[in-house]
């Protein structure tokens, strides 16, 4: 019988339910827009460092838009309020809903109270790019920390994030690191949570 | 080889390929495949929209054809999906130079034989 099991139509499109989205997506397609998005942002900037924060810019939007998304289609509406819940949030559920895995690891600083670090063997977006030996230490993962400030931002846990290659004995290219510093005001209310 | 010797040669065989496609008395020619000589084999493969991949080997060497069919694959990945790179510059991309020196080592060439 035609019509049977068709959709409910919604008079409103809001009130439409949230679609679980596809799935998958074309790595190439992917590849080819950020490469379009470097290459635009080079054309707009002077030096290096204005490039690094503009990519990071970009990824802020996508980082509190993915954090809105994801609270309600993986989480059920639920909020985080402890460091370590948020911190393994972006390492597992949000790396694995953008990239395709958890992120390889995640490590809290020796040196500094306020310092945590992911490691990614090779970020799903540099894979395909070679950074010139004139460009220095740009790192193309800046995009990636523009999303994990812009999740860790909309959560209440303002942070300093930045991407760093890691040489490591025996491997060509190097690792990546995100290195997430949180502000004060983070640190004094997890010291009060724990107790 | 320096990058002059490499431009020189890439161009001459530029030329002698667009000659060839001209002269061929076979209709629909697509230009040189396969040039043998006493010393040398030139195995030339050409892509779509035009580009020409050619290698210089031993005469005999057997799997040239998937071997330039591998190396436009490694084109189309670390080449044109990388933002430094310009369109028609000599190609200065660190892991297209690390995966080529990969598929030209010997036992690569012979996986390759499919």
């Amino acid at each position: 019988m035609i019509g049977v099991g068709k959709m409910k139509q919604y008079s409103n499109v809001l009130d439409k339910p949230l679609s679980k989205g596809k799935q998958e997506v074309s790595l190439t397609a992917f590849a080819f827009l950020f490469s379009e998005l470097v290459q635009y942002n080079q054309t707009q900037v002077d030096n290096i460092a204005e490039l690094e924060r503009r990519l990071e810019d970009a990824g802020y939007a996508v980082g509190s838009r993915v954090l809105e998304l994801l609270c309600n289609r993986e989480k059920g509406n639920r909020r985080e309020t402890r460091l370590l819940g948020i911190l393994s949030f972006v390492h597992s559920t949000v790396w694995k809903v953008l990239f395709g895995k958890v992120a390889d690891s995640l490590e809290k600083g020796t040196e500094h109270e306020d310092e945590y670090m992911i490691s990614e063997k090779e970020l799903l977006v540099n894979r395909f790019i070679s950074i010139p030996k004139d460009m220095g230490t740009f790192n193309c993962g800046a995009f990636v920390a523009g999303i994990v400030k812009g999740v860790l931002d909309n959560a209440g846990f303002p942070a300093v994030v930045t991407a760093h290659f890691v040489p490591i004995e025996g491997q060509q290219r190097p690792r990546t690191t995100i290195l997430i510093k949180f502000a004060d005001e983070v640190l004094k209310r997890e010291a009060r949570l724990s107790q | 080889m320096d990058t002059n010797d490499s431009l020189r040669v890439a161009s001459l065989w530029h030329s002698m390929h667009a000659i060839s496609q001209q002269l061929s008395p076979v209709n629909g020619c697509s230009g040189i495949e396969l040039l043998e000589a006493d010393t040398f084999d030139l195995h030339c493969f050409q892509s779509l929209p035009g580009t020409k991949f050619f290698v210089v080997c031993e005469p005999g060497t057997p799997h040239m054809e998937s071997l330039l069919r591998y190396i436009y694959e490694l084109y189309t990945d670390y080449v044109l999906k990388n933002p430094f790179y310009e369109i028609e510059m000599p190609i200065r991309c660190e892991l297209f130079d690390i995966n080529l020196t990969q598929a030209v080592q010997s036992d690569r060439v012979a996986l390759l034989g499919r």
